[in-house]
């Protein structure tokens, strides 16, 4: 069993990271309850999200190196994961196609310097919805696909390519005869940027037909969305299903509904940094736990 | 569950009907009409003010993307495609404010493209 609890330092300030694990019952741990249920072996990975290649503006005057901490941060890391995914908002968005392609070229020169080989993608809208996705495919292949690791079977959903935050009926029925592969009690892994879940449909944080994948995964018991979009930790659950978001790497937004306009939080000067991460995720097999039950002397 | 308590109908050139039926020849002298210009990044007028109990009709001309309007908390959207006229029908029954916003991703700006609906007596 892998018995690391490396925390992470991000970027020079502690406590930016979440062990995933580490939330009992709600993360990874509950991919697979137990080695019965769909065997798998103890890895982990990281998560990075919306990092925003291109970004120029007073929420982050520091965004031109913030990429380039990370990686390093993540090069740090004593004991390097199995595999690292970036889900969605590589680049900043703009309206310049040329433009465009520069910038995700330039976000996937800059990760190529992760130690870690095995690294997945996926878009953002920023990367992927006013071109529906044509450049990012161009520079990374697919926008949607699944992949298994170590007995856990991961899903890229692409929520993004269509401006309206559609996935799409095709791509549904592709996830859904995917899903119908995997063994009802297999542990499983959503990846994608929007919430597929109306989180703050006024701030326009929700997938339109997010309600249609849900169900799709509804009849499986161990399944874990993790996300992006939102540029904050946030934790739900849609029945059995958790979603976790992941922390930006250029501006913190506001809470979810919290205030009128989803604003980026202002630059702190004093605390550079203040509110970005990263994440590690630790698939690992629960361990052996005892209930105890303390009984009087005589039956009452 | 709250009352969904607008009469909501939304119709586009095209003649798609979005909600629930209402009689708008009875009540077409009646109507409260607002031209809305969408266009990147701004909806105007973004405050849009309205008096309760009389029906609003929500005449969009968007100049330049496909964007979007939606007002969750009254679960009414609509496309707005430019080159046509977009209508979007409804009849408050309660003051308050509905926050709207464009979603579908039209640029940098996207993020501001805001507005509210304030129902006044």
């Amino acid at each position: 069993m892998m018995q690391r609890r490396d925390f992470l330092r991000l970027l020079g300030v502690g406590g930016g990271a979440v062990f995933a694990s580490g939330l009992a019952g709600r993360a990874l741990a509950e991919v697979g309850s137990n080695k019965k249920a769909g065997a798998y072996d103890d890895f982990y990975f990281v998560q990075l999200s919306d990092t925003h290649w291109g970004y120029k503006g007073p929420a982050n005057p520091d965004a031109a190196n913030t990429l380039k901490n990370a990686v390093a941060a993540v090069n740090a890391l004593k004991t390097q994961p199995d595999f690292i995914v970036f889900t969605g908002d590589l680049t900043h968005t703009t309206d310049d196609a040329q433009e465009r392609r520069r910038r995700l070229a330039e976000f996937r020169d800059i990760v190529s310097g992760l130690k870690v080989e095995n690294v997945r993608f996926m878009p953002g809208e920023h990367d992927a919805s006013l071109d529906n996705g044509a450049a990012y495919r161009e520079l990374f292949g697919e926008t949607h696909y699944a992949f298994d690791h170590k007995g856990v079977h991961f899903i890229v959903l692409d929520n993004v390519s269509d401006p309206g935050a559609r996935i799409g009926d095709a791509q549904l029925e592709w996830m859904k005869a995917d899903l119908s592969r995997q063994k009802k009690n297999a542990p499983i892994v959503v990846l994608t940027h929007r919430p597929l879940f109306d989180l703050a449909p006024q701030w326009d944080w929700a997938t339109r037909d997010g309600a249609k994948a849900i169900e799709i995964l509804m009849p499986y018991a161990n399944v874990t969305v993790f996300y992006g979009h939102i540029h904050q930790e946030h934790h739900h659950r849609t029945e059995h299903i958790a979603h976790h978001s992941a922390k930006s790497l250029v501006f913190p937004l506001p809470a979810p509904g919290s205030q009128e306009k989803r604003t980026p939080l202002p630059w702190d000067s004093a605390a550079p940094n203040k509110g970005l991460g990263f994440r590690e995720v630790e698939a690992e097999v629960e361990a052996l736990r005892y209930r105890i039950t303390e009984l009087p002397v005589s039956a009452s | 569950m709250k009352t969904f308590w607008w009469a909501a109908l939304g119709v586009g050139l095209s003649g798609i009907c979005l909600g629930a039926a209402l009689d708008v020849g009875k009540d077409a002298a009646n109507e409260q009409v607002i031209q809305v210009t969408a266009q990147r990044f701004t909806f105007t007028p973004n405050e849009i003010v309205v008096k309760k109990g009389r029906p609003v009709v929500l005449e969009f001309s968007s100049l330049d993307f496909v964007h979007g309007f939606n007002i969750p908390s009254l679960k009414l959207r609509a496309d707005l495609p430019p080159g046509q006229i977009t209508r979007v029908r409804f009849t408050p029954d309660r003051v308050g404010e509905h926050p709207f916003v464009c979603d579908n991703f039209c640029g940098e700006g996207h993020e501001d493209m805001h507005g509210r609906i304030v129902v006044k007596e």
